[in-house]
């Protein structure tokens, strides 16, 4: 099937830049002429995603394959992993430090947000050796 | 669109500062001289500032134009108040351009007042979006409308301060005179090139609603004399805004006047494009209004603008507390809400789309990202282009040719004349052979 496949290297612990490959996705999605919402909700994973990464790892990669019925993001790290994937996934839970709580991030809703934002999320997490979040949006 | 933002040649030596700062990547350099991408500029007047040899300039009018009208109207942008020191009055500034020439003025700043009346009073409407973003800066406009389309519904639609306050002008001077609407002249007094371009290119409106627009580092020279003359003296009441008007022309100032408690103001277009950014992020402040401005400091940064925009604002905070609130009294149900009504609603501009095939689109960008994995990453803007990835764009768009890139070419220099000479094809920064340049040594 025909798509595109973008990757970007997400560093670790550098929360100033977190956002640039959220940023230069919207770009490429918008010269593609994929519709606005698909690209807001693509946006939204991808920052999240990459504040995780950033967080609670030390980076990673994102991958990003769009195609014309989907586009499809993959978040790898090779951080902590999550011990309790569905306690992580309720709005307001976090375990961020409180470096990361006072510049206003770690609020317990990354993974709420990139569900919402998602039609489909799948996450493979293995304590002490990395978690990848697989996100699936669907073109209207 | 009609751009205000023009190239002088015959002064462009095609040194690529232009493009490297402008933040739509709207300017190339071909055959030595800037050219600027018409559908991707949207008259900030970056260009302006950084260009070292002042070969941009912005076209607007002169003051001959007002000999084609019966009647003149001057609309002075409030801005214009903050050049000045000393100030204790609009007045001796509305009584100069009466001087030079004009027949009435109406202060951009009362339109401003109108604007914020009708804003503080419409009723709560849960459907509006959040949070809401002004629309008083048409650069940032016509940026959104380029390159954040998913946030055009954030846009408040209201017409500019200087349009309302035009369009009423005319009315009112019709109302005075007797004479037909096209023999009064109304002409904003500007502080940059993007409210320049507004004037004869509305993005809100149907038709203009100005005949003109001068800059106010023209006016500034003109008013120096007639100022001279009359200060001191009794002057006329002309003002018709007081505070809340006058603080539009800087950045915060709208938010101030809107009594908007919850707002972020944000100036300088670099800062604007990253708040953008993080609005279409998710990542919303706690705010309910936005309030963006393409300058620094807002219009008193504006390229027209004569004194620098830190002083102006100081001086436009004295003159604010000599002013009374408000003049101008927005009334429900007046003139003004058809006016805020027959508002077009800001709309999409595809200006960046590869083509309108997303199947095409796509083998498009795998191509353009194929091309760029192959350059140097350098941003030398030695092909005319702000970075590798526009020149790859423009490659496969067909806006240059790969061997416009200087690593390209010297790639083929290496095959043909061996590794040692091709170095000598390349700039200074990027030669093999070391030579680390050195202060001479520091004299006692």
């Amino acid at each position: 099937m025909e798509s595109l496949h973008l990757v970007y290297d997400v560093p670790g612990g550098d929360l100033t830049h977190a956002g640039e490959a959220s940023s230069q996705v919207k770009q490429t999605l918008r010269k593609m002429r994929y519709d606005s919402d698909t690209i807001r909700r693509v946006s939204v994973c991808m920052y999240e995603g990459e504040i995780n990464m950033v967080i609670h790892a030390e980076g990673g990669t994102a991958a990003v394959d769009v195609g014309l019925d989907e586009i499809t993001i993959t978040l790898a790290d090779r951080g902590p992993g999550i011990p309790d994937v569905e306690q992580a996934m309720q709005a307001g839970f976090t375990t961020a430090g409180d470096q990361a709580r006072d510049l206003g991030f770690g609020a317990g809703m990354g993974l709420p947000n990139m569900k919402k934002y998602s039609d489909e999320m799948k996450i493979d997490s293995t304590v002490g050796v990395g978690t990848t979040v697989t996100m699936v949006v669907h073109i209207p | 669109m009609r751009h205000s933002v023009v190239l002088e040649y015959h002064k462009c030596r095609g040194c690529t500062t232009c493009i490297k700062n402008c933040p739509t990547e709207a300017i190339r350099v071909r055959n030595g001289k800037a050219t600027i991408l018409p559908n991707r500029c949207i008259d900030c007047g970056t260009c302006l500032r950084v260009c070292p040899h002042h070969a941009v300039t912005s076209m607007h009018d002169n003051f001959n134009s007002l000999q084609n009208y019966q009647y003149t109207v001057a609309v002075p942008d409030p801005a214009l108040y903050g050049q000045f020191h000393n100030l204790d009055s609009p007045d001796l500034i509305l009584a100069s351009l009466l001087e030079l020439g004009f027949d009435s003025v109406y202060e951009a700043a009362a339109g401003a007042e109108l604007l914020t009346g009708y804003l503080t009073s419409r009723p709560e409407d849960p459907d509006r979006p959040v949070p809401e973003i002004s629309s008083v800066c048409p650069a940032v406009v016509r940026l959104i409308r380029i390159r954040f389309p998913s946030l055009l519904g954030n846009i408040c639609p209201l017409l500019l301060p200087t349009e309302l306050a035009a369009i009423l002008a005319r009315e009112k001077a019709v109302r005075e005179t007797g004479l037909s609407p096209q023999e009064i002249g109304v002409f904003s007094i500007v502080p940059c090139s993007s409210l320049v371009t507004a004037a004869s290119s509305p993005d809100g409106q149907i038709a203009p609603v100005l005949d003109g627009a001068f800059a106010i580092r023209d006016v500034y020279k003109a008013l120096l004399s007639p100022m001279k003359a009359l200060a001191g003296k009794p002057l006329p009441d002309l003002s018709l805004a007081g505070r809340a008007g006058a603080g539009w022309a800087f950045s915060g100032g709208e938010s101030y006047a809107h009594r908007a408690e919850r707002y972020v103001a944000v100036d300088g277009i670099d800062n604007v494009i990253r708040m953008l950014e993080e609005i279409e992020d998710g990542r919303l402040p706690e705010a309910d209004f936005i309030e963006l401005r393409a300058c620094t400091q807002g219009c008193l940064g504006g390229c027209f603008c004569v004194e620098n925009p830190f002083i102006a604002r100081m001086r436009m905070k004295r003159l604010m507390g000599e002013l009374p609130e408000a003049r101008s009294v927005y009334r429900p149900g007046s003139r003004v809400d058809d006016l805020i009504a027959s508002t077009q609603k800001p709309e999409y501009y595809p200006t960046f789309q590869l083509d309108p095939d997303r199947r095409v689109a796509m083998e498009k960008m795998r191509r353009i990202q194929a091309l760029e994995e192959q350059l140097p990453g350098l941003r030398c803007g030695s092909c005319g282009a702000p970075s590798c990835r526009a020149f790859a764009e423009d490659v496969v768009m067909g806006r240059a040719s790969e061997d416009d890139c200087i690593f390209k070419v010297r790639e083929r220099m290496q095959n043909v004349a061996g590794k040692s000479e091709a170095d000598e094809y390349l700039p200074a920064p990027f030669r093999r052979r070391r030579t680390i340049p050195q202060d001479p040594p520091a004299q006692p």
